[in-house]
């Protein structure tokens, strides 16, 4: 009967009761949005970089996990590299970063194309002239490039050579050394690949080149996809801690309003339960289930609506954000709307418990 | 001495407003047989719905004795005072004051979820009652699809569903055209007669409290005059 009176209340107030799930669905949409798209970005740099087929990637001293600013590290290390026991390719790449989350990366095609098996190209073909340059299915798809057409990087214009598949590096390629001169960086290098003729050697040769090459940063690819996680991004926790307190306080003042404004419309039912000999527990329970279930239709509501956010960033701006779908985080959001809402319910709650039944009676 | 389902005893009630003591109650004494229907009848002001309320457990009385079926009210603790309504005393309000959300049936079964009865099965006793109010067929019906007489008749069978010691009724004819009004005072008096259900009726109606078996008049606090009647 509890259960009946709490879902008779709910739909007695249709608007009401919408307009809370839909801010509730709002702010767990916000929580997944923004895990998906760390989750998502994440991946992707994952998918990229074992796309490059490499067994070791030696990165210069002091780089972070994620990004590369610069290219410090002296072209002519990669003889070094390429005579080690073990080594059959090295490949040396240039990284340009451009406005988040993009970068423009100078490869060396033939020695890429060695490491990698080479782009597939969906449209085009290779660089033909220095002036050429390479783009991947959704960056030209968001900017709408077509072979032979011409976009603008760096202050200079360039003509789209090939589209390639999507997951190998970045989005945007050049020459390796129009991007060297371009960035004053002629005979330096960001990131220096190396394949091997057996996987299996691939501990030996870390152990060999970081004994001599202390400084640098020396990872095998699956070292580095493992580092490359939410929990080792400088200031990505504490970001996703943030908004998620930030998720909590919104569903608390939702509810709160919301319950608020529930329990002064039902004043004089809440007159009439207690005249009837309801307990202070009996009304609080009634409108703490009202709650839990605002919160739980409300984050089914978030968890759809993420994939909305999904499909509106895939289609409007593919090659700039990914997010992914995270179904581990939806009893975290569940929880964190539950929160939210049973924090902004306790002070009507208690209020319509303590309300006295004459008083509430008299209410009109 | 009678067989007081209701006694009250020097009963007193002071409210504070501002800075004035008000007295509402002042040394009130009142004995009710069981199975008595009583009106209360007085002007605005004399005390009916002060006493209505502490006989009903809804205030206390700042002094004095209220003993409700041997139960002795002023105390009680709050919990107490609950457990009295959910079981001992059954309401009968002017408003009606049923749930707009609950069908006519969910009001008076709400009742005895309250009262943790809703196990048990329901007596054949009170399906007669519903029989009696004539509301057996609008028992589906949401309180805004039935006329005042029968939302009226709908908050009888709520108040005596958990067969209370006593039903007090507050104006239960206020809101009422007159016909209505005369259905739902038969239905009382039945209801009395039949079930022998001691009824407490509030009212400043002449005509509604000459359905009762007693009538007394307060004015300012204070009872006047008893009479017997009919």
């Amino acid at each position: 009967m509890i259960n009946r009176l709490v879902l008779n209340n709910l739909r007695h107030r249709p608007v009401r009761t919408l307009l809370s799930v839909l801010a509730i669905g709002v702010e767990v949409t916000m929580v997944l949005t923004l895990v998906g798209l760390s989750y998502g970005m994440l991946e992707e740099s994952n998918r990229r970089t074992r796309g490059v087929g490499a067994d070791v990637i030696i990165r210069p001293p002091g780089s972070s996990v994620l990004s590369l600013s610069s290219a410090p590290m002296p072209e002519a290390m990669v003889p070094f590299f390429a005579k080690q026991e073990h080594v059959a390719v090295v490949a040396g790449t240039v990284v340009h970063p451009l406005v988040f989350p993009e970068s423009v990366t100078g490869v060396n095609l033939e020695k890429f194309t060695e490491m990698s098996g080479g782009f597939r190209y969906i449209h085009g073909g290779p660089f033909a002239g220095p002036d050429d340059v390479i783009v991947d299915e959704y960056y030209a798809r968001q900017n709408e490039l077509k072979v032979g057409g011409q976009m603008e990087l760096m202050n200079r214009n360039w003509r789209v050579a090939g589209i390639v598949e999507a997951g190998k590096l970045s989005r945007i390629f050049v020459d390796m050394k129009v991007l060297q001169d371009l960035t004053g960086a002629t005979g330096k290098l960001s990131q220096i690949y190396v394949k091997l003729d057996d996987s299996a050697a691939t501990a030996g040769v870390i152990a060999k080149l970081k004994a001599a090459l202390p400084d640098y940063n020396i990872y095998s690819t699956e070292e580095l996809v493992s580092l490359i996680s939410v929990n080792n991004i400088p200031g990505l926790k504490a970001f996703i801690a943030v908004i998620i307190s930030l998720a909590i306080i919104i569903g608390f003042l939702v509810v709160f309003l919301s319950m608020y404004t529930a329990v002064l419309e039902r004043t004089r039912e809440i007159g009439i339960l207690k005249a009837i000999g309801a307990s202070p527990s009996y009304v609080l329970s009634v409108l703490l289930r009202e709650t839990v279930i605002l919160a739980i239709a409300g984050s089914f509501v978030g968890i759809l609506l993420s994939y909305a956010t999904r499909w509106t960033i895939h289609s409007l701006i593919p090659a700039s954000l990914q997010q992914n779908i995270v179904p581990e985080w939806w009893p975290w959001t569940t929880l964190i709307a539950l929160t939210g809402a049973i924090l902004g319910t306790l002070y009507p709650a208690w209020k319509a418990a303590s309300q006295d039944a004459i008083e509430a009676l008299a209410y009109d | 001495m009678t067989d007081a389902i209701i006694r009250v005893e020097e009963l007193s009630k002071v409210f504070r407003v501002g800075e004035v003591d008000v007295h509402a109650l002042r040394g009130v004494n009142l004995d009710v047989p069981r199975g008595e229907f009583l009106a209360v009848s007085g002007p605005s002001g004399s005390g009916k719905s002060t006493m209505f309320h502490i006989l009903g457990g809804l205030s206390k009385p700042s002094s004095g004795r209220v003993t409700i079926d041997g139960k002795d009210l002023s105390v009680m603790t709050k919990t107490q005072r609950n457990d009295l309504r959910k079981r001992t005393v059954g309401f009968v309000f002017q408003k009606y004051n049923l749930l707009p959300t609950l069908t006519a049936s969910d009001n008076i079964e709400i009742a005895r979820t309250i009262a943790n009865t809703d196990g048990e099965v329901r007596d054949p006793w009170f399906d007669e009652v519903l029989d009696m109010l004539g509301v057996s067929k609008r028992l589906d019906h949401k309180p805004r699809a039935l006329s005042g007489g029968e939302q009226q008749r709908i908050a009888i069978a709520r108040a005596i569903v958990n067969h209370p010691a006593i039903l007090l009724a507050d104006e239960p004819t206020g809101n009422l055209d007159t016909k209505n009004s005369d259905a739902v005072l038969k239905l009382l008096r039945e209801l009395n007669h039949r079930k022998g259900q001691t009824i407490l009726m509030i009212t400043h109606n002449p005509e509604a409290a000459e359905f009762a078996d007693r009538i007394v008049h307060m004015r300012d606090g204070e009872i006047v005059e008893s009479p017997h009647h009919g």
